[in-house]
């Protein structure tokens, strides 16, 4: 069924929240899968679901507040039916994840050595000294110059940058074949931000994992991820190679967003970015049919969306969601106004 | 370390001397002086008036300040006019019975608030978490020598489990003067304790909430790390301290509960010995007892600095 | 006469230690800078945090104590007593910060947030404020029943607009701009940039942008300072800086910004890697003996670089 290096598949999987009484699909019908050795891309901007999905997979939602529909499988096993003490024999073991911000991400009561460690002491049978010394390697892997200081030292004692490694190698200790990183370089500058994507890169070549990487940052993606799907509102509205999407993107969406960059050849006086029309909806005031991006292309007739969008495969591992994408075209700047 | 706690109690100092002297100041605005109950009646006005003459009373208040201050570095805090008894003797006794109670006090308090500030902050929402919010809502309202007076009543009087007043039966001698001692402190440590957990409680519950939602804690559960052991490792930890950076004032709490619990119990400790002599302008007591209580209130501040710099990395007094 | 000249402008802050507590070391962390600012202009500045470059946003806002040198404005150096009064100074200069949640009062209202510089400079009556609150809040595009509302009621990009209509009450010709756009997404980012260009091109207001993010000071400015250590490595034109970056930490930031050229990304990770060794190796031609850049010197009349002279014959090679 599955292909051979499909290490992770979602299918079909919706998360739903409890927002009084009632519940709202904070990502919808999503299907995906992670492969080895490949970096998948998650690209949105705030609240379209991307952090949504990565706690998902990673099982780390409250069921008492939250619905999950659909099937995660990994390794022949759908994680959404295991129980809680399966779950942790896998977290942290087989699938790893890295946060966005490095200072609330680690305890900041516990030195950073017994931080990695723990990792190891509930999926490893290491003896003590085993444990002291792959905490120093793996310091190390992360490029971290002096392991043994940074080991003994606590959270608030580190740059941005060394706390962001930290959490690289408290999620690569037990080598898992997925690792999520969600906004890993957000909080940090663009030389740090350059060598923490390095780092994710070469480990990705050493352990050959299969790396779900979410990040609002679309040259972070251009410039590291293989695959990539983009997000609007709870739904994967675009999904191919990082070539097909960059360089031939289709969805109104899609190309909104890369159009409404600052580019380098503008007049610094006159140009104005694009902006796309209008925000996205809150949670309660998604639209649940319908293309979800129709309000902001408004120009575009109705007709032209389809009732219940679907993906449609625009080439080869390149697919788009609804039919309007072949009507596009931007508005002229004339009738556009701020 | 040892030079900022040194820099600390140096700068504790004035404090203290304008604390020595406000309280100076204060006991002697009172109206009244220890002779205007008259130590006996037939004495007479001339009596009377020497007596305030050989005792200093009429000395400007610098200079009675300042005798008082030489006395007190010879540990000499003055004579009580009420009991005819050197103030260090009179507080002595009480100290320790006050220590005794208030000690009692401070570990039933904190036995009892951690485990139920944690239990209803990890079932927050649940019924148990609601038992025990209702409880300190009720307990907060009411109070607190209420809740001596109606506790002293049903289990002291209506049901005569434990003895109403003093520190020790007169009649125990040995071990039975242990046993005496505890019996004697059990209810208004009990109710102290009842009284005192209602801040912990809800401290500790809104604690362990902040640190269930936590980003560290997201982290250790991604760590694959079990839930009993995330409450054991990251929640309970985290949460005792800013509760541990509390411990040092609620010394002061419980100097201030001491003064009604031992009014009421009639429990011979420096609350009841204070009171008494407010009442009977015994103000050498009063000035012992307010520069000692000041100088606690002082120290409690700074040990609860001292606490929270040792468990928390992030704090280096310096 | 620019707006706005600085003058080997230091911001240092005493580190105290020991037993009495005696000022024993100092942070520099904004530590001798020269720059103008020109009427109707915005002048971008760019760092890394840790740079000093907010720290410099806010000593010419004058939320932070000048050690040493000079700010003129218009002429009149404001680091003195009263000089800041009698030019309305703080009329004149506003600020919009980063995170525009924190930086606005959560129990206020809009109308009374906007209306809070209007108040402290100029004596409206009730009527005559209100209606010069709502022209701002048409003037930044948001709806005249925001006025009631309060701040965690709007999106990130609403609330900065109502930050910057607090900025411009009072009609000012210098906005001192930090980091604004960066805790918003790119769609939103692109709203609030258009606008402070629209409210530049109306109103002839001047900003200093300060920021990490190179791709969006190229978009708003013509004049770039790159500060590091607390000392400017490189000041030019958006030219000057962009196609002809001569000190290594500005290569190595432009180096480090990702593109979205999939086809070129093995190209510029190269490259980058390159200059990151040579910044790690040859750091030393670059800084001074304490680590620091060297003094500013001319290469083109619009274009300094922090190099000693040695050094930059090689790099204009």
């Amino acid at each position: 069924m599955a292909e051979e290096n499909t290490l992770l598949k979602l299918n079909d999987v919706s998360t739903s929240f409890k927002i009084d009484d009632a519940y709202y699909d904070a990502i919808s019908h999503v299907n995906l899968t992670v492969k080895k050795d490949k970096i998948l891309a998650i690209v949105g901007e705030s609240g379209c679901g991307k952090s949504t999905l990565a706690t998902t997979i990673m099982g780390l939602h409250d069921l008492n507040t939250t619905k999950i529909a659909g099937q995660i499988t990994f390794e022949n096993e759908n994680l959404l039916d295991l129980n809680e003490e399966k779950m942790n024999d896998i977290r942290g073991a087989k699938i790893g994840m890295i946060f966005q911000d490095p200072l609330s991400a680690l305890n900041p009561l516990k030195r950073i050595s017994d931080q990695i460690r723990e990792v190891l002491d509930y999926h490893t049978t290491m003896s003590v000294t085993e444990k002291n010394d792959r905490v120093l390697e793996l310091l190390n892997q992360v490029g971290i110059v002096n392991p043994q200081r940074t080991a003994r030292q606590f959270p608030h004692e580190l740059s941005g940058g060394m706390r962001q490694r930290v959490i690289i190698a408290i999620a690569i200790a037990c080598k898992p074949d997925i690792i999520i990183a969600d906004e890993p370089t957000t909080a940090l500058d663009v030389t740090i931000q350059a060598q923490i994507l390095d780092v994710l890169r070469s480990i990705q070549t050493e352990n050959h994992a299969g790396i779900i990487l979410i990040t609002h940052d679309l040259g972070v993606v251009a410039e590291t991820a293989d695959e990539v799907a983009v997000m609007y509102a709870g739904e994967i509205i675009e999904h191919g190679t990082t070539l097909q999407v960059f360089d031939n993107p289709q969805h109104p969406y899609t190309r909104s967003l890369l159009r409404s960059m600052p580019q380098g050849d503008s007049d610094v006086a006159n140009d104005d970015l694009y902006v796309i029309e209008g925000s996205v909806p809150s949670l309660e005031k998604m639209p649940q049919t319908g293309d979800r991006f129709a309000a902001r292309i408004p120009w575009i007739p109705a007709e032209y969306h389809e009732e219940r969008p679907t993906m449609h495969v625009v080439e080869p591992g390149h697919t788009v969601r609804c039919t309007c994408y072949q009507h596009f075209y931007f508005k002229t700047l004339e009738d556009m106004n701020i | 370390m040892w030079k900022t706690i040194l820099r600390r109690v140096l700068i504790m100092i004035p404090e203290v001397i304008l604390l020595s002297i406000l309280v100076f100041l204060l006991a002697k605005s009172m109206p009244g002086d220890p002779f205007t109950g008259s130590i006996n009646p037939r004495s007479s006005a001339t009596q009377i008036e020497h007596l305030k003459q050989i005792n200093g009373l009429y000395d400007p208040w610098y200079q009675q300040y300042w005798n008082w201050v030489v006395h007190l570095f010879h540990g000499d805090l003055g004579q009580s006019y009420q009991y005819h008894e050197p103030v260090t003797n009179l507080i002595g006794d009480r100290a320790i019975n006050t220590l005794w109670l208030s000690a009692f006090t401070m570990v039933l308090t904190y036995a009892l608030a951690l485990p139920l500030g944690l239990y209803a902050g990890k079932h927050e929402g649940k019924l148990p978490d609601t038992v025990i919010r209702i409880y300190t809502y009720v307990t907060y309202c009411i109070p607190f020598f209420v809740i001596l007076v109606i506790g002293l009543w049903v289990f002291g009087y209506v049901l005569n489990w434990f003895p109403t007043t003093g520190s020790v039966s007169p009649t125990a001698s040995g071990i039975g003067m242990i046993g005496s001692r505890f019996l004697h402190v059990l209810l208004p440590g009990l109710l102290g304790a009842l009284f005192g957990t209602v801040n912990i409680v809800q401290y500790m519950r809104s604690e362990v909430i902040d640190a269930k939602h936590s980003d560290y804690v997201r982290t250790a559960r991604s760590k694959g790390v079990p839930r009993k052991d995330i409450y054991k490792h990251h929640i309970f930890r985290n949460s005792l301290l800013p509760i541990a950076a509390f411990g040092g004032y609620s010394i002061t709490g419980l100097l201030n509960g001491s003064i009604f619990t031992e009014t009421i119990f009639s429990y011979p400790g420096m609350g009841m010995l204070f009171i008494d002599s407010i009442s009977y302008r015994d103000y050498t007591v009063i000035t012992a007892l307010v520069l000692l209580f000041g100088i606690l209130n002082l120290l409690g501040t700074l040990l609860s600095d001292i606490i929270l710099s040792i468990v928390d990395p992030r704090i280096r007094i310096n | 006469m620019s707006l706005i000249e600085i003058k080997d402008l230091k911001v240092h802050y005493p580190i105290r230690s020991g037993f009495l507590n005696r000022i024993t070391d100092q942070v520099k962390a904004v530590d001798g800078i020269n720059f103008n600012i020109e009427a109707g202009e915005t002048y971008g500045l760019v760092g890394e945090s840790g740079s000093g470059k907010s720290t410099t946003g806010k000593a010419v806002v004058g939320l932070e104590n000048v050690t040493s040198g000079t700010i003129k404005y218009k002429g009149v150096d404001i680091t003195e007593t009263n000089a800041r009064h009698n030019v309305k100074y703080n009329q004149n200069v506003q600020m919009i910060f980063q995170d525009s949640l924190s930086s606005l009062n959560s129990r206020k209202r809009v109308l009374d947030i906007i209306a809070e510089p209007l108040r402290n400079f100029q004596h409206l009556s009730i009527e005559d404020e209100k209606i010069r609150v709502l022209q701002l809040l048409e003037t930044v595009g948001l709806n005249p029943d925001s006025l009631y509302k309060y701040p965690h009621q709007f999106s990130g990009g609403q609330r900065q607009r109502i930050g910057i209509a607090r900025a411009v009450a009072t009609n000012p010709e210098l906005i001192i701009a930090d980091e604004p756009v960066s805790a918003l997404d790119l769609s939103v980012q692109a709203q609030v940039l258009n606008f402070m260009k629209k409210i530049q091109r109306d109103f002839g207001i001047s900003y200093l942008f300060i920021s990490h993010d190179l791709g969006v000071v190229r978009h708003m400015c013509q004049n770039i300072a790159i500060m590091n250590k607390g000392r400017l490595v490189e000041v030019g034109t958006r030219e000057d800086i962009y196609e002809n970056p001569l000190h290594i930490y500005t290569k190595r930031l432009l180096a480090a910004i990702p593109e979205v050229d999939v086809v070129k990304r093995q190209e510029r990770q190269q490259q980058r890697k390159e200059i990151e060794r040579v910044y790690q190796e040859e750091s030393s031609q670059y800084y001074d003996d304490e680590g620091l850049p060297y003094p500013l010197v001319q290469v083109t009349p619009t274009h300094f670089v922090a190099l000693p002279k040695a050094q930059l014959i090689d790099q204009l090679k």
